[in-house]
């Protein structure tokens, strides 16, 4: 970066006189705001509660577990609805918006050196559909919650009591919120970059946001067709994937995993580019190989709208496709290896420092790791076979989307908070925290791999007496994480309420974001910046040419 | 041929391709920790050699020979699991032409095998040891799944068409019958045994399954068919509630219901609510009970009756 705007990293006495916080007041001046910063705080709230509501129903759901027969006391039906609700509201409702519409929001144009999002007002609009899903999915979970798991799969979902219709079209109407700002996201990519921003400039987050972005706007709309026709049929009787109508249920798998799959990486591809952020600014050196870094988001988004019957191989398709889809799999594994090497790498001859943010982003190095490499046993065939609809399945997943993206979500949480609020929070507690949910997240999944691969099955209310050692354990790493979170938002709330003054940069970051006041003004920068290096050089290194041929 | 297998990550190996599965499993569990050893010893060492204050040197920006050879080596290593993977597959897939055909019918939330003379079984499936059998599989509602980790096979039960799951049991014993995929209210209840036998067992067994029980007193036949015809899924006997009302001292009572109305439980209602259970149904429960018509001899039937007025 041009160091001749660098502000100061000694910390003011106050905050700045003007921000975007304080620009304007009154409700009204929220409701309708454009400003990209205000719109990502709005969804930053919002997604905080859903994690918070999703979270819940997990510790009743590990609760539940705690004994063979169900230390909850309460009957199937209603485990049923706590578990699909678990994962409706955490998909639906946090995972998918998590980084991109709050921290990708706040941060996209800012890295860009714009002073918003190439559409502002549909970015609102996003924000407002994304309101109406959510009501909607709260209605639903009132009305009569859906015990169906949240992948909807039919012909259990025709005839489920509950209110289906109402579930699924609160995830149709998210969709259309993802739509929406993958496409303002592209478009703010490819118009509004800052003079002298070309492509290789961008930082990572930009990169992956821009994978995901594709995704959103491809697949998405395939959950959309694939919802609405489970409520026509539903609905109007129409025979599509139930057989008593003469429809084909596998039909519905296929649908659903054409988005699904993809939407994976949609949940995990914006933590990556998180990670590369944190890691630049730790290191304080350029993210080894940034080309590769940037290039394989891409890669993972395109291999991933191919692998999607690797969900499928023992449901009654075909040796054959079973066969391709395995095949295709295995090719997710090397741009996701490329990652986890580049960003060791970057630890190579680099300055590091272990604040808060980067202690979440070692674990998700060590937890992301685990979560990739136990991909491989599902991605092949025979093992797949032993393990499908198994706890081992669980713990995979959690891996990939608690242990990498949500552990990505609260490193950049710690980052970018001083910049979102212009204060610091306590860093001793935020280093505690950290271990904490390290420890709670592998108490919890790690002893889900062994109860996987002897044979637990998902998805039950009650199970045999000789899991239970093994399901106790798990349930005491899940109170372990609670109190990981508590604690988090105690020390967030008390940083907004009193939390110490921060320095416009307090980790000596590079990226553009960082190079005017915390909190930003409503125009982001007094000036438009002008970039003339790559994204991530510090002051005490040689300058890395930002055309170097990778 | 093993017969057992001492290991905390697995059941037992008691077919035939668990072995062969458990061998791939390993292979990627150890190629796994090697990676995940090489990441994180990585991650300790630079972390701590080059902690702020301990810079030295200018960072390589980048290592193209390096970034292709940790490309191109999982490459290899994935397209050889994809290998192993698809080979062990096809054996698991394809049942050897002299299997036993054994139909099975999944419905919420038990299963019935169906053997080749005809002879029927609720929730347990016997089998000789070391002959292969092939399980020919539909379900009459909603999609099940038959697991069976022991065997390290599992396939999908599907309605409006048939799966097919075989194996060759090499453990004498009782094995593990799941449905992994979920199918509501009695998903985690759904459950089967395997008895594999030997030869001379197998046709006691068949000995005496096929001439029809006429000696057991009837509530003690009852109390039987309660376990083997799977009832406990969804009735208790103690008054609590499952999802079907429980069938302790409801007999000579009036039950209220769906409908307002009210009905006696008596003989005639207890029969009739076995062969069309959506006829009267009972208050604050759903009407998801399968008939059971073709299922259970009058016997049978006066059997289960004689039990539930013992349910005091």
């Amino acid at each position: 970066m041009s160091t001749a705007s660098v502000p100061s990293s000694v910390a003011p006495q106050s905050l700045p006189k003007t921000h975007y916080w304080n620009a304007t007041k009154g409700w009204k001046s929220w409701a309708f705001t454009v400003d990209h910063k205000r719109i990502g705080m709005m969804y930053l709230i919002s997604i905080l509660t859903a994690f918070l509501l999703g979270g819940t129903f997990a510790i009743l759901v590990r609760l539940q577990l705690v004994t063979p027969g169900g230390a909850l006391g309460v009957s199937h039906k209603v485990y049923n609805q706590l578990f699909t609700l678990h994962g409706v509201v955490m998909v639906f409702l946090f995972l998918v918006p998590s980084i991109p519409a709050s921290l990708g929001n706040f941060f996209l144009p800012m890295q860009l050196g714009a002073k918003d999002v190439a559409f502002p007002k549909l970015n609102l609009f996003s924000f407002y559909i994304y309101l109406a899903g959510a009501a909607l999915a709260i209605y639903s979970m009132v009305a009569g919650a859906v015990d169906t798991g949240w992948t909807f799969y039919t012909p259990y979902s025709i005839t489920a009591s509950g209110s289906v219709i109402a579930m699924t079209m609160s995830a149709f109407i998210l969709g259309f919120s993802s739509i929406l700002t993958g496409l303002n996201f592209i478009v703010t990519m490819h118009k509004m970059r800052a003079p002298g921003m070309t492509w290789f400039r961008m930082p990572l987050l930009p990169w992956a946001l821009y994978a995901t972005s594709v995704i959103q706007l491809l697949a998405t709309p395939v959950l959309a067709i694939t919802l609405l026709l489970l409520a026509m049929e539903k609905l109007l009787g129409v025979g599509i994937f139930d057989p008593a109508l003469g429809g084909d249920p596998v039909l519905y798998q296929h649908f659903f995993w054409f988005y699904s799959h993809p939407a994976v990486y949609i949940m995990a591809v914006p933590g990556f580019g998180v990670v590369s952020e944190i890691i630049a600014t730790f290191t304080r050196r350029a993210v080894f190989g940034y080309r590769f870094v940037a290039i394989s988001s891409l890669a993972i988004a395109i291999i991933g709208f191919f692998v999607w019957g690797h969900h499928m191989f023992v449901s009654g398709q075909s040796e054959f496709a079973g066969m391709v889809f395995s095949f295709l799999s295995f090719f997710v594994a090397i741009p996701t290896a490329v990652k986890i090497f580049n960003w060791t790498a970057t630890l190579y001859k680099g300055s590091t420092r272990l604040d808060s943010p980067m202690l979440y982003v070692l674990a998700f190095l060590i937890q992301f790791t685990i979560g990739g490499l136990t991909g491989l046993p599902l991605a092949a065939l025979a093992t797949d076979v032993h393990m499908h609809d198994t706890y081992y399945v669980v713990a995979h997943f959690h891996y990939v989307m608690m242990g990498g993206t949500v552990f990505a979500f609260i490193g950049g949480l710690h980052y970018w908070w001083p910049k979102m609020t212009g204060r610091l929070y306590n860093e001793k507690l935020a280093r505690l925290a950290a271990v904490i949910l390290f420890v709670g997240f592998n108490v919890t999944f790690f002893t889900q791999f062994f109860l996987g691969l002897r044979g637990m099955p998902r998805r039950y209310a009650s199970y045999l007496d000789q899991y239970q050692g093994l399901h106790a354990f798990s349930s005491i790493g899940s109170w372990i994480l609670a109190v990981g979170f508590v604690l988090i938002a105690v020390y967030l709330v008390q940083s907004l309420r009193k939390g110490a003054i921060s320095p416009a940069n307090p980790w000596g970051a590079s990226t553009l974001e960082w190079q005017t006041q915390s909190p930003p003004l409503t125009e982001n920068f007094p000036d438009t910046p002008h970039v003339t290096t790559g994204p991530y050089v510090y002051p005490d290194e040689e300058t890395v040419p930002a055309r170097r041929v990778a | 041929m093993p017969t057992n297998h001492d290991s905390i990550l697995f059941p037992p190996q008691a077919s035939t391709f668990a072995k062969d599965v458990d061998a791939l499993y390993y292979f990627i569990h150890y190629l796994s920790i090697f990676f995940w050893l090489l990441i994180v010893v990585g991650i300790v060492y630079f972390t701590w050699r080059w902690r702020r204050g301990h810079k030295e040197g200018a960072a390589p920006s980048h290592n193209l020979p390096l970034e292709l050879t940790w490309s191109i080596i999982p490459l290899v290593l994935v397209i050889s699991i994809f290998l192993w993977g698809f080979k062990s597959f096809m054996n698991m897939s394809r049942a050897p032409g002299d299997a036993t055909d054994i139909h099975v019918t999944a419905q919420k939330w038990s299963w019935s095998f169906e053997y080749p003379n005809g002879m029927k079984a609720m929730n347990e499936l016997h089998v000789v040891v070391d002959k292969p059998v092939r399980l020919i599989m539909t379900s009459t509602d909603v999609i099940h799944s038959f697991s069976v980790p022991s065997f390290r096979n599992k396939m999908d039960v599907v309605p409006g068409r048939y799966t097919t799951f075989w194996f060759q049991p090499t453990m004498l014993g009782e094995q593990q019958v799941f449905c992994t995929e979920f199918c509501g209210d009695g998903h985690s209840e759904m459950l089967a045994t395997i008895f594999v036998h030997t030869q001379e067992e197998y046709d006691a067994w068949v000995e005496a399954n096929s001439t029809e029980d006429t000696t057991t007193p009837l509530p003690e036949l009852g109390e039987k068919l309660f376990t083997s015809k799977a009832c406990f899924t969804c009735h208790s006997v103690d008054g609590s509630t499952k999802v079907g009302p429980s069938f302790q001292g409801i007999f000579g009572h009036e039950a209220s219901l769906a409908d307002g109305s009210k009905a006696m439980v008596d003989e005639n209602y207890i029969r009739e609510s076995v062969l069309q259970p959506n006829a009267k149904v009972v208050a604050g429960f759903a009407p998801v009970m399968p008939s059971y018509q073709g299922q259970l001899t009058d016997r049978e039937i006066n059997g289960l009756i004689e039990y539930i007025k013992t349910l005091k």
